[in-house]
C-alpha cells in the first residue's frame, strides 16, 4: 500500500493546479467543490495511510530501492504519528474548507489554492523519510501559511503579521538546511535512517551538537517554544480564521514532529549518553513556553490573539511531552495534538462567526452581544472546557499520559505546573466566552492591552454550514480521550517510532516491522494521580476565570513584570531575530558544554 | 582541505542575522535574508568540494575521474528555488506595507503591539 503515500501530497497539489487551471471554465456555483473534493480526498488517503501505517509501509521514488543496505533514493515512510499528523491536517483543512464556503468574498480562488498546497506541503512534511525533504516540504508549507497570512493584503496588520511570520520561519528553515549540510558532511546521507545507522558508533562532537541545535532551533521556531514564539501570534491575529486552525491544530505540532522525528531517527544513538542533558533543556523550554502562553493568553481581549497564545501554551505542554523522552509520554503528545487541534479549531471557528456576525472579534467590544447565538456560545463553552483537562474530556488523555510519565521519571513537580498552565490559558478562553456570549463581568478591563480594530473583510459565509463544523469538530475533540484503544495504539505506535533499529533495519533492509498488535477495545486506564490533577485543573479554571471576571486588580507586584513581557512581543521583525540568535546561542552553549563530556 | 569556506559560510550566517536585527529598511532586510541563505550555498559547496576534481558531468570522460559531489549541487539548486519565492514574497508585502504606511521601515510600522 506504499503507493498511498506519494498520492497524499499529490492529490492536493493537483487539485491546487486544478483549481488555477479550471477556474475560468467553471460556473459560479461550482467553483467551491474542486478544493473540497480534493481535500476530502487527501483526508480519506491519509486515513487509509493510517490505517495501513502498523506495518510502516516505505515509497521509494521512482524505485531506487536501498542497495546493500545503503540508501541512494528518497523515500517516503508511513509510520502511524506522521500519518495520523496527515490524517488532522485533512480533517483541519476539510473543515476549514467547509466553513469558508463563500466566506472569502476577495479572490477565493487563490485562497482555496493556498489552503490546498498548505495542505499538501504539510502531508510531505509529516511522511518525508529524508532530512532534506523535510526541509523542502518545511519550506513549501512555510510559504503557503506566509502569504495565507497576508492574505487581507489591502490592511497593514496583515502585512506585518506576514512580515514578521515569513522572516523568522524563514531563518528558522535556513538554520535546519545549515545543519542538514553540516550532517551530510558528517554522514554522506540525508535518508533518516542512513544517517542514524551512520551516526551510531559517532561521538558527540562538537560539529554534531552544533548541528543538531540549528536543526533543533529550525523546528522550534515552527513549534512556536518560547523564545522562538514571537511570530505566532501575529500571524494568527491577522490571518482569516478558517486560515488559523491550520496554524493552531496541525502546523505547530508538525514542528514538533520534526523534532521528534530527527531526535530519534538520527541524534539518539550518539547522544544516548546524555539523555538526561537533551531531557532537562527541552523541559525547561517547554514548561518556560506553556506558563509564558497562559499569562499572555489571559492578557489578550482580542479574541484570534488570546487563541493564539493558548496554542503557544500547549505547543509548551507538548514539547515537556517530548522531551521526557518516554514512549508513554510520546503517546500522550499524540492524543494531545489529536484532540486540541479538533477544539482548538473549533474555537477559532467560532471566532470567525462572530467576525462575521458583529465585524469585531474583541471581547470587550462583543460584551453581551453572543447572547443572540445560544447555540454558538454552549459550542464555544464546550471546546474551551475539553481544553482543561477534565478526567475523561477532551484533552484528558493527553495531559494523564504526559504527567504520568513526568512522576514515573521522578519530575513529581512537572504535572502541577502543567496543570497550572492548561488551567490559566483554558480560563483565558473562558473568561472572554463569558464575556461575549453571557454578558458576565465589566465592559472595561484596564489589565487587557488595547488592539487595533480589525476590519471585517471576510463575506457573509453560510450560517448553519458554519456552526455544523464548529459542532463537528467539538463534538470529535470532546470525545477523544474516551475512543476505546486510542491509549494502547497510539502507545504502541509511539514505542515503534522510538526504536531506531527496527526503523533503520526496516527502511534500508526491508525487515518487516513487528505489526501492531491488535489492541483490546479498552477506555483508557486513568491513574488517581492523574485524575486529581484534572479535577484540579478544574477548579483552578473556575477560580481564575471568575477573577478575570471580577475585574478586580492584579497586586501592584505583578505589574512590571507584566509590562515587560508585554513590551517584548513587541510587533517588529528585529525584536524577534533578536531572540531568536540569543536563544539559540545559549541552546547551543548549553548543550556544548554538557553534550561531549566524555 | 582548507577550513575557509567553513569560516565563511558560518561568517554569512551571522553577518546575515546582525543585517536582519539592526535594518531600517524592509529591502535591506530582504537583502541580508538572502545573505544568510547565501551561507548555506557556501557550505553545500564546500562538503561536496574534491581537490583537483571536475563538475560531475559524465559524458565524454574516462570512467574513474574524480568528480565534485552532485548531490550539494542539486540541494543548492533547489535551495535557490524554494527560497526565491520566499523573498519575492517578502518584497511583495514590502510593497504593500510602502503604499499603506508610506514607509519601509520594520520600526515605524505599528499595525499592533503586546
Amino acid at each position: 500500500m506504499s503507493w498511498l503515500l506519494p498520492l497524499t501530497v499529490a492529490l492536493p497539489f493537483t487539485g491546487a493546479a486544478l483549481g488555477v487551471a479550471l477556474d475560468h471554465w467553471l460556473p459560479e456555483w461550482v467553483k467551491q467543490f474542486p478544493a473540497l473534493v480534493f481535500s476530502v480526498a487527501t483526508t480519506v488517503c491519509a486515513v487509509l495511510a493510517l490505517a495501513h501505517s502498523g506495518s510502516a509501509p516505505v515509497h521509494w521514488f521512482g524505485g531506487w530501492q536501498p542497495k546493500h543496505g545503503i540508501a541512494i533514493g528518497i523515500a517516503f515512510v508511513g509510520e502511524p504519528l506522521g500519518a495520523g499528523m496527515a490524517a488532522l491536517a485533512g480533517v483541519l483543512a476539510t473543515a476549514a474548507l467547509l466553513f469558508s464556503w463563500h466566506y472569502m468574498e476577495e479572490a477565493p480562488r487563490l485562497y482555496r489554492v493556498l489552503m490546498l498546497v498548505f495542505l499538501g506541503g504539510m502531508c510531505g512534511f509529516a511522511l518525508s523519510g529524508d532530512l532534506f525533504n523535510m526541509f523542502v516540504f518545511f519550506e513549501v508549507m512555510g510559504v503557503a501559511a506566509y502569504a495565507l497570512a497576508g492574505y487581507h493584503i489591502e490592511q497593514l496588520g496583515p502585512l506585518q503579521g506576514a512580515l514578521n511570520f515569513a522572516i523568522t520561519n524563514s531563518i528558522g528553515a535556513y538554520m535546519i538546511l545549515f545543519g542538514t549540510a553540516l550532517v551530510y558532511g558528517e554522514t554522506g546521507a540525508l535518508n533518516l535512517a542512513q544517517i542514524g545507522k551512520t551516526l551510531a558508533g559517532h561521538p558527540p562532537d562538537a560539529l554534531l551538537v552544533v548541528a543538531f541545535t540549528l536543526i533543533l532551533v529550525g523546528f522550534l521556531v515552527k513549534a512556536a517554544v518560547v523564545p522562538f514564539h514571537l511570530w505566532l501570534a501575529d500571524a494568527h491575529a491577522v490571518a482569516p480564521a478558517p486560515v488559523c486552525v491550520l496554524y493552531s491544530g496541525a502546523m505547530v505540532e508538525l514542528g514538533l514532529l520534526g523534532i521528534a522525528r530527527v531526535y530519534w531517527t538520527a541524534f539518539e544513538a550518539p547522544f544516548a549518553m546524555h539523555a538526561p542533558d537533551v531531557r532537562n533543556v527541552l523541559l525547561v523550554v517547554g514548561i518556560a513556553t506553556a506558563l509564558l502562553g497562559a499569562v499572555m493568553a489571559f492578557l489578550q481581549r482580542h479574541l484570534k490573539r488570546l487563541l493564539a497564545y493558548s496554542t503557544i501554551s500547549h505547543a509548551g505542554v507538548m514539547l515537556a511531552g517530548v522531551a521526557l523522552l518516554d514512549h508513554a509520554s510520546l503517546a500522550g503528545v499524540a492524543n494531545l495534538v489529536l484532540s486540541h487541534g479538533l477544539l482548538k479549531g473549533a474555537l477559532f471557528l467560532a471566532a470567525g462567526v462572530l467576525l462575521r456576525e458583529f465585524h469585531s472579534i474583541d471581547e470587550l467590544r462583543l460584551h453581551g452581544r453572543g447572547r443572540e447565538l445560544p447555540l454558538l456560545g454552549v459550542l464555544f463553552g464546550l471546546a474551551a472546557f475539553g481544553l482543561v483537562g477534565f478526567p475523561y474530556v477532551g484533552t484528558f488523555l493527553g495531559h494523564a499520559l504526559i504527567d504520568d510519565g513526568g512522576i514515573e521519571l521522578g519530575h513529581s513537580w512537572l504535572p502541577p505546573l502543567l496543570m497550572v498552565a492548561s488551567a490559566v490559558s483554558a480560563a483565558a478562553i473562558l473568561r472572554a466566552g463569558a464575556r461575549i456570549f453571557l454578558g458576565w463581568g465589566p465592559k472595561h478591563d484596564p489589565l487587557l492591552a488595547p488592539e487595533p480594530e480589525e476590519k471585517p473583510p471576510e463575506g457573509r459565509g453560510s450560517g448553519p454550514l458554519m456552526v455544523v463544523t464548529v459542532a463537528a469538530l467539538v463534538t470529535a475533540g470532546l470525545v477523544a480521550s474516551v475512543v476505546p484503544g486510542l491509549q494502547d495504539g497510539t502507545e504502541h505506535a509511539a514505542a515503534h517510532f522510538m526504536d531506531r533499529q527496527a526503523y533503520v533495519s526496516h527502511v534500508l533492509e526491508g525487515k518487516p516491522v513487528d505489526v501492531l498488535p491488535d489492541v483490546p477495545a479498552v477506555v483508557h486506564r486513568a491513574t488517581d494521580a492523574s485524575i486529581a490533577y484534572g479535577l484540579g485543573a478544574a477548579a483552578l479554571t473556575v477560580l481564575v476565570t471568575l477573577f478575570g471576571l471580577s475585574g478586580r486588580r492584579i497586586p501592584n507586584v505583578f505589574e512590571p513584570p507584566i509590562n515587560v513581557l508585554k513590551a517584548a512581543h513587541s510587533g517588529i521583525v528585529g525584536d524577534y531575530v533578536m531572540w531568536l540568535t540569543v536563544g539559540t546561542a545559549v541552546l547551543g552553549g548549553v548543550w556544548i558544554l554538557t553534550l561531549t563530556r566524555g | 582541505m582548507s577550513y575557509l569556506p567553513y569560516i565563511v559560510a558560518a561568517w554569512l550566517f551571522v553577518v546575515g542575522l546582525y543585517g536582519i536585527v539592526t535594518s531600517r529598511n524592509l529591502i535591506h532586510l530582504a537583502v541580508c535574508l538572502t545573505v544568510t541563505q547565501s551561507s548555506t550555498y557556501v557550505l553545500l559547496l564546500a562538503i561536496g568540494y574534491k581537490h583537483r576534481a571536475t563538475a560531475p558531468i559524465f559524458y565524454g570522460v574516462p570512467v574513474g575521474s574524480r568528480a565534485v559531489d552532485p548531490v550539494v549541487q542539486a540541494l543548492t539548486l533547489t535551495d535557490v528555488v524554494v527560497s526565491v519565492t520566499v523573498v519575492a514574497l517578502i518584497l511583495a508585502l514590502t510593497v504593500d506595507i510602502h503604499r499603506d504606511a508610506k514607509t519601509v521601515d520594520p520600526d515605524e510600522i505599528e499595525a499592533f503591539r503586546g
